[in-house]
């Protein structure tokens, strides 16, 4: 049997596949974070059951990629039952859905999730009566506590084993008319779903149904646009509304019959989106938050580095010392426990704070509240405020901020807000900027090129924007209720992240510590800085940093660590003018990602756009260093 | 009289017409429940002309000016 969940945007679907799955599905009170569908297998009353989580849709319209996934899922896909989620506390909009999906014929079953938060509300739901009125199943559920889930399930198998067709709930008659005139062309059996579905797709014009209804019966979409016209209205939009408005008072009456409530009071969200979105204490709140967030990061990180690198560099002498020191098997062995302590003592430390606290961050409803606040200064880059949240998420770690493009509709707008987010210094570039120019140069000069790295990132924005212009609209997202996350999924969703790093980066940086060990003992160093003398000519910098920019990449903080192997010494400042540092710096701020980073954009963008970036990334590096140069060269 | 959104003070209540923008653009306001008839009143905007906060029907949906201006209501006496 395979049942589909299926609801609106952040209704918590996502929280109860995860709670029959185990953390399969990113989740967060974020509307769309779920942008395509996982399947698992679950066990219920002793059968082996395959359960698919679709992305969250508020209609059946299928407006954007992640929606059509879900329409195009429930038309032509086999289920057995459909378990329908709903948030209580917007019962009328998640029953607009549900009348949609009852049209479909196949059975449902209707779980009302977030119960608690309804009671807090003061809003009563009354199941019994709106199961009686819908004629299925009606479930209560606290999906965040695992409430009410098996029940679910187990209502959800048994109208899949009777096969119980719901009965769709009736429009106006002319409407019903139209309907009833299109669907006589389908006969009873000839497809997955119901004919009254496909008339009534074919009515709100969906062009992709009605393209393939075409071909089988000819004539038939303008048999549907003479009906709309008949309907009194001369284009499909505005069935779509007739429809929608017909669904809503359908969804209206039901929610007004079963759901009273109680006394309304002025809520949380009120009250604290009255400061924390405030025009003026909004961006102050922003500021402590993040800078709060970030020194909680920093402190956690700094604080383990220290004892944990400590500990590794003991281990590589052992590991050595027992090798012998003798032969290419010693220096492998050390590159190999290097890769492994690049991982716990210098990327760890920071990524795990870093993704608990963003969790946190995200449930709690803050990132969308950021994304409101952002919106305009986003604009001036070519992107909306959706896009602040891979910004930030850049100064932590590249990896997740590519990731975290996802949430973006648009493919030109995901591509440029990876670009520029790889190019936000993330804590191991933090390390460099810290260890060389802050170090020999003073703290003024790290927050120089702070600045002067937003400046770039928002030149190129605008730059790019003007070869691809924005065609977005604008921002569209709801905005969610604040929500106190349970320690549970925090850290599963913490968890479920820091997997993909260790499972997927890690290795890679072990391989490649172990290459360049092997490296370094041939001694091919000095071919890799011909590589790169192209580069460290024009930036007027001595041709031996070229080795440390080729270890740049596979992590950045290399890029500062083997210079001291490749000048034989510690003092930088020996071997280095202050203008040679900074034009450095700046060329390893932004020239090509790391190589975790880039994996990630693969993954995410496809490999046509890993390379664009890593081009793209090179180009600005060398430009911005430039003008560096030039600059300190008249000044 | 039609206006669009945007050049509605925060805090008043007013009745969805009409859009003008194009038909993706129109689905997807449907669906949040922009429908034409129904109550929506905008409960702040970011300073600087950025994005609305609309109430719909007891949800809040975070709106660009871009979108916002394609959106005409009429005021409830």
């Amino acid at each position: 049997m395979r049942f589909a969940l299926v609801g609106q945007p952040n209704c918590g679907k996502s929280t109860l596949f995860n709670q029959v799955a185990g953390y399969r599905a990113e989740t967060g009170n974020f509307a769309g974070t779920t942008v395509t569908f996982t399947e698992t297998k679950v066990r219920v009353l002793g059968d082996v059951v395959e359960l698919v989580d679709l992305p969250g849709t508020y209609t059946l319209l299928g407006t954007n990629p992640a929606e059509r996934v879900v329409l195009d899922y429930l038309i032509a896909k086999p289920i057995d039952a459909i378990l329908n989620v709903v948030d209580a506390t917007h019962l009328l909009q998640g029953l607009t859905l549900t009348i949609e999906l009852l049209e479909l014929g196949r059975p449902v079953v209707l779980a009302i999730n977030m119960m608690d938060e309804a009671q807090r509300q003061g809003l009563k739901v009354d199941g019994e009566e709106l199961s009686k009125l819908l004629g299925i199943p009606v479930l209560p559920m606290i999906a965040s506590r695992g409430q009410g889930i098996r029940e679910a399930f187990t209502e959800t198998w048994r109208v899949a084993r009777d096969k119980k067709s719901p009965h769709p709930l009736f429009f106006q008659e002319e409407i019903e008319n139209s309907i009833r005139s299109i669907y006589k062309e389908f006969s009873r059996n000839e497809y997955p779903v119901s004919r009254r579905t496909l008339a009534v797709k074919l009515l709100e014009g969906d062009p992709e149904i009605s393209e393939r209804l075409e071909k089988k019966h000819m004539g038939i979409t303008r048999r549907a646009q003479n009906l709309i016209d008949g309907l009194g209205h001369h284009s499909a939009r505005q069935a779509v509304w007739l429809i929608a408005t017909e669904r809503q008072r359908l969804a209206r009456e039901l929610a007004k019959n079963v759901s009273k409530q109680g006394e309304t009071h002025l809520t949380l969200r009120d009250r604290l989106d009255d400061y924390l979105l405030h025009p003026f204490w909004g961006y102050i709140f922003l500021l402590s938050i993040l800078s709060l967030f970030f020194g909680a990061v920093y402190g956690i990180g700094n604080l383990l580095e220290g004892p944990l690198i400590g500990f590794f560099n003991g281990l590589t002498e052992t590991v050595v010392g027992w090798i012998g020191s003798q032969g290419i098997l010693a220096p492998l062995a050390g590159g190999a426990v290097q890769g492994i302590a690049g991982g716990i003592a210098i990327v760890l430390p920071y990524l795990v704070p870093f993704l608990v606290g963003l969790g946190f961050l995200e449930d709690i409803g803050y990132l969308t509240r950021i994304a409101f606040l952002m919106d305009v200064l986003m604009h001036r880059m070519g992107l909306h405020g959706k896009a602040i949240v891979p910004f930030i998420l850049g100064y932590g770690c590249n990896v997740p901020a590519v990731m975290s493009t996802r949430i973006m509709e648009d493919k030109r707008d995901r591509f440029l807000a990876a670009a520029l987010a790889t190019m936000v210094p993330c804590a191991a570039r933090l390390s460099v900027i810290f260890g060389l120019t802050a170090f020999y140069l003073g703290p003024w000069v790290a927050v120089g090129i702070y600045l002067y790295n937003l400046l770039v990132i928002a030149v190129t924005g605008r730059i790019i924007t003007s070869f691809m212009p924005e065609d977005s609209p604008g921002l569209i997202i709801e905005m969610p209720v604040y929500r106190l996350p349970t320690l549970r999924t925090v850290t599963a969703k913490a968890w479920f992240r820091i997997r993909e790093f260790v499972v997927e980066a890690w290795p890679i940086l072990i391989i490649g510590s172990i290459i360049l060990a092997a490296f370094n003992f041939y001694q091919i160093t000095s071919y890799i800085d011909m590589l790169f003398r192209p580069f460290t000519w024009a930036l007027g910098i001595p041709r031996e940093v070229g080795t440390p920019l080729i270890f740049g990449i596979f992590r950045k903080e290399l890029s500062l660590i083997m210079l001291a192997q490749a000048f034989g010494t510690t003092n930088f400042a020996t071997v280095l003018t202050p203008e040679q540092m900074i034009s450095y710096t700046i060329f390893v701020v932004f020239y090509i990602p790391c190589l975790a980073t880039m994996i990630t954009i693969k993954n995410e963008l496809g490999l046509k756009n890993m390379w664009l970036i890593m081009v793209l990334s090179i180009v600005v590096a060398l430009i911005a260093a430039l003008i560096i140069r030039l600059l300190l060269l008249v000044l | 009289m039609m206006i669009p959104l945007t050049d509605i003070e925060n805090g008043d209540w007013v009745r969805v017409v009409d859009f003008s923008g194009g038909r993706g653009m129109e689905s997807r306001l449907t669906q949040l429940g922009f429908l034409p008839g129904n109550k929506i009143r905008v409960i702040r905007s970011a300073p600087f002309h950025g994005p609305l906060l609309i109430d719909v029907e007891g949800r809040e949906i975070v709106l660009g000016r871009g979108i916002a201006q394609y959106i005409l209501v009429e005021e409830i006496k």
